[in-house]
């Protein structure tokens, strides 16, 4: 197992008479990329800048390699950030923003043009020494503002919705080239995002947070395949969620049918919550499937149709790369293990 | 269509006229101050001796040296107190920020006579002897304000996080404001301080309060003058003055529409680059 490198030990904040983060436990290990993932307002910035040191904990610890940090300024820290709007210093040339936090050390000056050398080649922006910031693009700020947080060496980096600000096409390029970089330089990557398909493609692990409170933390796919409650399922991906009651292990019933499934542990007829993925579905002739329906929907989307079927009980949205015409009956087939019960929670 | 065009040709008009009466006096003044008569009656042909009267008047030079020194200082106590002043209001988290704003700026609506007296008698209070000490600490009470509101509103543009990246990158809280803050709100410093020079280099009101019986400045000097009768002298220097002002003005100006036009400039770029074709 690796070793861990940050934890976070019943971290609350209230702000006013607001409370942000509502206790929130978390072990960063090194060399992984850890995602923060939620809505805007769930506590995932929060939490980010209690570990850049930006905000002080109401209450809980912060350890770093086992000592507590929580009161330590950020400039004495480990690590260093990446800034939503990139926040280079527009007085300064790209060379002189990259050389800051070293020009701060002390380092001797023929060091520091070769690290930044170095930097900038990682970033792909070689020979950009002398431009000025504000005249380059998003993206290519937001390269300068990376090179500038690495350059330092920091043991974990800290990026907050740093491709927010960039067009979809750029967004995607950047998200390879900061794994690649991750790869690379091999430190600890935290990163804060509210897109889920961002989280996902990029992370080894992916904390959920909604309300202050980590919803779920898991690998990538445990979180889509296995997720832990209604908000993470709804969150992550879109899905069919129907409420049923378990009526022992391996059989789940819903929508007045029984099915066999892969889950157990519940207590017998335990009210459930069960996710269907749209693109778990398939459509078939009624006389084959338990569960009919009427297409009212169909809609192109490229690579499957999005179809939405009207059942006796609810409206199925199902992905699929068959055609079936508005208005025909046809039957949604399954399999047990594209059925995922999960725990019922009253809030969402 | 005609109704309209007749009614701006009638605006047009009210407007010249209206500039017309404004700037008349001043004109007058300009055009009598190169007036070769000492009469008011007529002019009587160009020449400049009351410009070489007024660089004999030793009295009036040494009126002139004390405005600039008092100006200059006050500018430059100022500046520091202002600016200071503007980054701790602007990282104040306070409920009661606004109420502190306003009376940080309070100095520029007290009427001047009134600041001119309280002044005076807090001076008195201290025994302190009327002179140049009392004409600086007067005129930075009114010069702090001009630079606390221009720093404070470059500030206000700011990103916060600029300072915080400067942290995170291993900057106490002092360097980061040496390094970082300064030289980004410094244009709004000389633009400020500017304005406060200005304001400085023509006050009458609160320093006759305070400028104790041996210290004239030049507009003081001025305004005694005039109490004997306006002489052709005070034309040449009152259009010196105003030439000077003007000066400091102009300059203000294209600080600030060039500060404008930067960020005008940074905003179509970001917009143009936006697909970035370097990858």
């Amino acid at each position: 197992m690796k070793n861990k490198l940050i934890e976070l030990r019943n971290l609350t904040k209230n702000f006013d008479d607001q409370q942000v983060l509502k206790g929130i436990s978390l072990d960063i290990y090194e060399n992984e990329f850890l995602t923060l993932l939620g809505p805007s307002g769930c506590g995932k910035t929060t939490t980010l800048r209690i570990i850049a040191g930006f905000e002080e904990p109401s209450d809980g610890q912060v350890l770093f390699n086992g000592i507590e940090i929580s009161k330590v300024p950020p400039y004495k820290r480990e690590v260093n950030t990446v800034f939503q709007k990139y926040a280079l210093f527009p007085h300064l040339n790209v060379a002189d923003n990259i050389a800051f936090g070293l020009n701060l050390k002390k380092v001797e000056k023929s060091v520091i043009s070769q690290k930044v050398e170095r930097m900038l080649k990682m970033v792909g922006l070689s020979g950009f020494e002398n431009r000025d910031v504000t005249l380059l693009s998003g993206g290519q700020q937001q390269r300068v503002a990376i090179a500038r947080a690495l350059v330092n060496e920091p043991k974990v980096l800290l990026l907050d919705e740093p491709l927010g600000a960039l067009d979809a096409k750029i967004r995607k390029q950047m998200q390879l080239e900061l794994k690649k970089i991750q790869r690379e330089v091999g430190i600890t990557f935290v990163y804060v995002t509210h897109d889920q398909e961002e989280a996902l493609s990029m992370s080894d692990a992916v904390v959920v947070m909604n309300n202050g409170e980590i919803q779920q933390i898991g690998t990538p796919t445990d979180i889509y395949n296995e997720p832990e409650n209604r908000f993470v399922a709804s969150f992550i991906g879109e899905s069919n969620i129907i409420e049923g009651h378990m009526i022992r292990d391996y059989l789940v019933e819903f929508d007045d049918f029984q099915f066999e499934c892969v889950d157990k542990g519940f207590e017998d007829n335990e009210e459930v919550e069960v996710v269907l993925r749209p693109e778990d579905l398939d459509i078939v002739e009624p006389e084959h499937a338990k569960i009919t329906g009427v297409v009212r929907d169909i809609t192109f989307k490229g690579v499957h149709y999005e179809i939405m079927i009207e059942t006796e009980k609810r409206m199925y949205n199902v992905h699929t790369t068959d055609y079936a015409p508005v208005g025909k009956k046809i039957g949604l087939l399954f399999g047990p293990e594209d059925i995922h019960v999960m725990c019922k929670m009253g809030a969402y | 269509m005609k109704q309209m065009r007749a009614n701006t040709k009638l605006q047009n008009a009210y407007l010249a006229f209206l500039f017309f009466l404004m700037y008349l006096p001043v004109a007058i003044v300009i055009l009598f101050s190169f007036n070769e008569s000492k009469l008011y009656v007529s002019f009587s042909g160009f020449s400049l001796v009351w410009y070489e009267k007024l660089f004999r008047d030793s009295a009036m030079m040494e009126a002139l040296k004390n405005s600039l020194i008092l100006g200059i200082l006050s500018c430059a106590v100022s500046a520091v107190i202002g600016t200071l002043g503007a980054v701790s209001l602007s990282a104040l988290k306070l409920r009661s920020k606004g109420v502190l704003e306003y009376i940080a700026i309070l100095p520029l609506m007290v009427p001047e006579i009134i600041l001119g007296m309280v002044l005076m008698a807090f001076f008195y209070m201290l025994k302190l002897p009327f002179g140049m000490l009392t004409l600086l600490i007067g005129h930075t009470v009114f010069c702090v304000p001009y630079i606390l509101v221009e720093v404070k509103a470059s500030l206000a543009l700011m990103d916060p996080s600029l300072t915080e990246a400067a942290r995170d990158l291993g900057a106490s809280s002092w360097r980061a404001f040496l390094d970082i803050t300064l030289p980004l709100v410094m244009p709004a410093v000389a633009s400020g301080s500017l304005l406060a020079f200005a304001m400085s280099m023509d006050d009458v009101v609160i320093s006759i309060f305070i400028n104790g019986p041996r210290i004239s400045t030049l507009p003081i000097k001025v305004y005694t003058q005039i109490k004997t009768g306006v002489t052709p002298e005070i034309n040449a220097l009152c259009t010196i003055m105003l030439a000077v002002s003007l000066t400091a003005l102009a300059v203000f100006s294209i600080f600030r529409s060039h500060k404008k036009e930067e960020n005008r400039d940074e905003e179509q770029i970001d917009r143009a680059s936006e697909p970035d074709q370097e990858l």
